[in-house]
Order: C-alpha cells, then structure tokens, then sequence
C-alpha cells in the first residue's frame, strides 16, 4: 500500500532538488551589476507602494474573465480528444453539446461588445 | 490509457443514459430556451424588448404544461443516481413555474419604470428556475452543489442588476460573500460524509449510515451541511443577510428571492436530510429544533421594529422558516407534508405582499416605508383588502390558508409529542401578529400622507387581485393544495 506512494516520494525529492539547484546556480553564476530600477520591487506596470484605493480600468478584468471562461473549455477538451475513439458517439454528441452551450455564450459577449476595447 | 479507460462508462451504460433523457426534458427544454431568450434579446432594441418578456412567460406556461403532462407518483432514478424524478419533485416545480411567472408578470411595469427592463434580468431569472429545477431533482451531492451555484449566482447577479445604486452593491457584495462562505461550509460537510460512507449518492449514503449512526466524522458533515442548508433558507443564527439583501435589492429582485428558491431550497433540505441522512434524525433533530425556536424568536420580535416594509417581510420570512423547519424536524411523513403545504402557501403569500409594494410604487418612488401605507384603504379600497388578506393570512388568521398552513405544522408537531415545542410556536406567532396588524391598522384607520391615485398596471392589478382571492379560496378550500401535496408525499 504505502509503497505505490514511492512515486510521489521521488517527483518531490527531484522536484524539490531541482528547484534548489537552479536558484543556487543563479546565485553563484550568473553576473551581480545591480542598480536601483534592478532592485526595486516591480508589480505588473503600478507603483509598488501607494493608496490601493486608485481607479484603474475595468476592461483588463473582463478581458481576463472572459480568457479563463473559454480557456478552461481546454482543460475538458484535452482528455475528451485522448479517449475519444473508446467513448463513441455518445461522447462525441456531448462534447458538441458543452461547446453549444459556449457558443451561445461567445455570441452574446460579442454581440454585447465584450470584445470591443474601445 | 488503460488507467483512464476503467473509468470511462461503457457502451450499455451510454444507452441507459439517453434511454433515460426523457425524464429530465423539463430541464432540458428550460435549458434551450433560456439560451434561446439570451440569443434573441441580442437582436431586440428598448422598444422591441417586450419579446423577451413574451418568451419568457411563455417558456415558463409550456414548462407547467409539460411537468403537468408528465406528471408520475412513480420514483424514477436516472443518470448513475445523480437524478430523481417523482412526484414530490413535479409539483414543487410546478409551483417554481406558477410563483416566477407571476414575479415577472409583477415586476414588468416596475422594471420599466426604472429603465431596468433588460433582457438579463429575463435570461438570468430562467437560468436560476434551470438551478431550482436541478436542485429539487438532486439525487446526488453533485447535482445539489451544481443547482444550488447555477440558483445562487444568478441571485447575486440580479440582485447586482441596479449597478448604480450604492445600497443595491452593498446588498449584493454581502450575500455574495456571505452565500459564498454557506457554500462552503456545505461543501466541506458533503466532503466529511464522503469521507466517512464512500459515496455521493443520496440513497446509498442513508444505507451507509444506518449501519453506524454513531460515527463522529457523520455528524461532523452533518452540521456543517446544516449550516448550509440553514443558510440558504434564511434561518437563525445564518439569517443576517436576508434583511439586507430584501431591503437592498430593487423590489423586483427581492420578489424573487422571497419567493421561488425557498420552495428549491426545502426540496435541498429534504433530499439531504431524510433522502441522505435520514440515519441521523436524533441528531439533526436538536439541531432543528434551536434554529426553528431561535428563527421564530428573532424573526416575529425584530420584525417588530422595522419601519421598512422589505426589511419587515425579511424578518417575517425568518419567523416563517422557523414554521418550515419544525415540520421537517418531526422527522415524520406527517410534519414533511406540513412543511411543504407551508412552504408553498408561504410562497404564494409573500408574492402577494411585495406584489403590493410595486403595485403602490411608481417612478422614483419606492413605496418601501410603513408609513406609505397609511389610509389605503381612502385610495384605494379594493387594494387595501387585497393587502388585508395577505396580511391576516401571513399571521395566520381563519379562514385564509396561512391559518391551515401553521395549524398543520402545529398538528404534526404535537403527534410526535413536542407539546411545548407547538405552544413556543404559537406564542411567538401571537407575538408576530402585532406587525402584520399594524399594517391593516395603518391602512384602514390612519389618515393617508398623500392622495394622488394609483397607477397599478392593469395586469399587475388583475394578477394581484387573483393572488389575493387564491389566499382566501384556498383558505376555504385548504384540501385543494393539501390534497396534492399528500399525494404525492
């Protein structure tokens, strides 16, 4: 029983170790010229430190919203397309039946606009 | 491959399946046309918008005529034991379909008054009847988590609808945080019970937990489910959202709330806790018995103190939870039927009350205060009685149908000898009795703030006048709703 755990044991020692010995090689190989933009903390085009009440746009979130909705179809599609010749029709029926379901979706955001920046 | 292959359903089971795809065609045909409403309002303008309110009303009259048509007593398990169909479960939708129908019927004329006529409102009303229909068809945890979110998101967003007003944000953010927390909570109990009896099907749970009804993981799952469910009904000490989220959310929206999903959630509540968990009844039965005394107390006694009429009926709807949950807590066929001709009749009425609220509202006029109320009766006489009647049923007056429902539960709970229980009842009932008076007193015998008519919708006032005359025919006639709901028990 514990022994089919052994796998794991080894993906999380050699994926631990590797993880240590890229870090450790950065450190001692590559090249130290820091300045003052290198060093300061960087966060995705904002100031670091100021009032986190600012307004910032709202299309970024719905771009993104609307990325994770359709990219999670992926996340089915992938296993779907491995064993599709041992589900048969009835699979495939289903499948078609899930993305009908996007479909009315996606057209109701570009019929709205949603993919429209300005 | 050969790992992934076991678990993949054979071809005889694919067969049963779609053998079995008949049983859910009211889903189905729910399913298509809410995706047909949401295609179709894209190619409407403001003025062509009425389409979609027609499509709606309709999709929901064919759905009565279908559930009708096939109505069976017989129970059929369908999709690997993640589906039921019976009797219990047709009419409950039946009754979705009647109660959100005459929510869109009342909230048209309001909506437009408020440039809030929009095909979502429509589309996300459909697909939150799709996630009552699945929970009261839930056979399995999945599908009641599944319905349960397809209900509750929809509610979040149309209480979200109004996005201009601050109060209808605020009411949103709350009972999106405070739902998401209840689903959770319920989440982390069906994964105890799991844990503890291997599987997520109702029926095979009960089996598994009759064998040991001592086992502490159980209970532990069974407290946390709980929790959940007592939250999505509204009941003390998981009430504190309903007031909020009544008085927040346009009247429109909070009609809806007040209304459909309690009857989805006492179908959730019986298939947990006497389809799954029915091993556990001394448990959950004390556990019952605190919220519902608790739900009665503090819903009949703060209702008291409201002076607006949404957040009134909010802690008017906690007191009547507390009624729902003691039929369940009896944990006997008897009390079941009681809660459920309780939770219809509840339905009936609370569309009644906040029916009035927009019948008396009109553009920038909400109609939410007590005081709006005053001398309806010198405006508007037909109106005024047609508010009494929803008033004297909801404390439970004879001869209107609330009366039966109460006398029921209270029936049911004495013959499992819970004597005090029903005397704590109707006390705190006498208590609640004082707001719903007030009402009828500031109607019939104060002088009126103002005196400029009424403008109702005609059929808003039409509809109006037929919930309220249901109230009191069915009052005469309780065995007309009783009948059917024993059948099918």
């Amino acid at each position: 029983m514990l022994s089919n755990y052994l796998p794991v044991l080894i993906f999380l020692i050699v994926g631990g170790g590797i993880g240590a010995v890229m870090i450790i090689a950065g450190f001692v190989l590559a090249p130290h010229k820091p300045d003052s933009e290198k060093t300061s903390p960087y966060e995705c085009g904002f100031e670091a430190f100021e009032d986190s009440r600012m307004k910032f746009d709202v299309r970024y979130y719905l771009v993104a919203i609307l990325f994770i909705l359709f990219d999670l179809e992926i996340a089915f599609l992938f296993p779907w397309a491995v064993v599709l010749d041992k589900i048969g029709y009835f699979g495939f029926w289903a499948m078609v039946i899930f993305l009908g379901i996007l479909v009315v979706g996606f057209i109701y955001e570009w019929k709205k606009g949603a993919l429209e920046w300005e | 491959m050969e790992f992934i292959a076991a678990y993949l359903p054979s071809a005889m089971m694919n067969d049963q399946t779609i053998s079995q795809l008949p049983l859910a065609l009211p889903e189905i045909v729910m399913l298509c046309m809410a995706s047909i409403v949401l295609i179709v309002d894209l190619f409407l303008n403001d003025k062509t918008r009425g389409g979609t309110y027609i499509l709606s009303q309709f999709t929901l009259l064919a759905l009565v005529v279908i559930t009708v048509m096939s109505f069976t007593q017989q129970k059929s398990i369908a999709f690997h034991g993640t589906f039921v169909r019976d009797g219990m479960g047709d009419l409950l939708k039946i009754f979705v379909y009647i109660v959100t129908f005459t929510v869109f019927l009342y909230s048209k004329s309001y909506l437009k008054a408020r440039d809030m006529f929009k095909g979502e409102y429509y589309v996300l009303g459909l697909f939150a009847v799709l996630g009552m229909m699945v929970m009261i068809s839930a056979q399995s945890f999945l599908t009641i988590y599944l319905g349960l979110e397809l209900l509750s998101l929809c509610m979040y967003a149309l209480v979200a609808l109004q996005r201009d007003s601050i109060i209808a944000s605020e009411s949103a953010m709350k009972y999106f945080v405070l739902g998401a927390i209840a689903s959770g909570m319920l989440l982390y109990g069906m994964s105890m019970i799991y844990g503890a009896t291997g599987s997520l099907e109702l029926a095979t749970i009960n089996a598994e937990v009759m064998k040991n009804t001592d086992n502490i993981v159980l209970i532990f799952g069974l407290v946390f489910v709980l929790v959940g469910v007592a939250f999505k009904l509204g009941a003390v000490p998981f009430h504190m959202w309903l007031p909020d989220v009544y008085q927040g959310s346009p009247t429109a929206v909070a009609i809806f709330i007040g209304s459909a999903p309690k009857i989805a959630a006492f179908a959730m509540t019986m298939r947990l806790l006497v389809d799954g968990l029915h091993g556990l009844h001394v448990q959950w039965q004390d556990m019952l018995i605190i919220m519902a005394v608790a739900s009665l107390a503090i819903g009949n006694i703060v209702a008291i103190a409201q002076t607006n009429i949404k957040r009134m009926l909010a802690y008017s709807t906690i007191s009547h939870v507390g009624f729902i949950m003691l039929g369940i807590m009896t944990a006997e066929k008897g009390g079941y039927t009681a809660s459920m001709f309780y939770t219809i009749v509840y339905t009936l009425m609370a569309l009644g009350a906040f029916g009035m609220i927009m019948y008396m509202s009109r553009m920038g006029f909400e109609s939410d205060k007590l005081d709006d109320f005053r001398g309806l009766n010198q405006r508007s006489p037909w109106f005024a009685f047609i508010m009494l009647i929803f008033m004297f049923s909801m404390a439970g007056v004879p001869p209107f149908v609330g009366f039966w429902a109460k006398l029921s539960i209270l029936k049911a709970v004495v013959a499992v000898d819970m004597t005090w229980l029903a005397v704590t009842a109707v006390v705190f009932s006498i208590i609640g009795a004082f707001y719903y008076l007030r009402i009828i007193k500031l109607m019939y015998f104060d002088t009126p703030q103002e005196t400029s008519a009424i403008e109702g919708a005609s059929d808003l006032r039409v509809m109006l006048s037929l919930n309220g005359i249901a109230i009191l025919g069915l009052g005469l006639y309780p065995e007309l709703i009783m009948g059917l709901v024993i059948s099918v028990m």
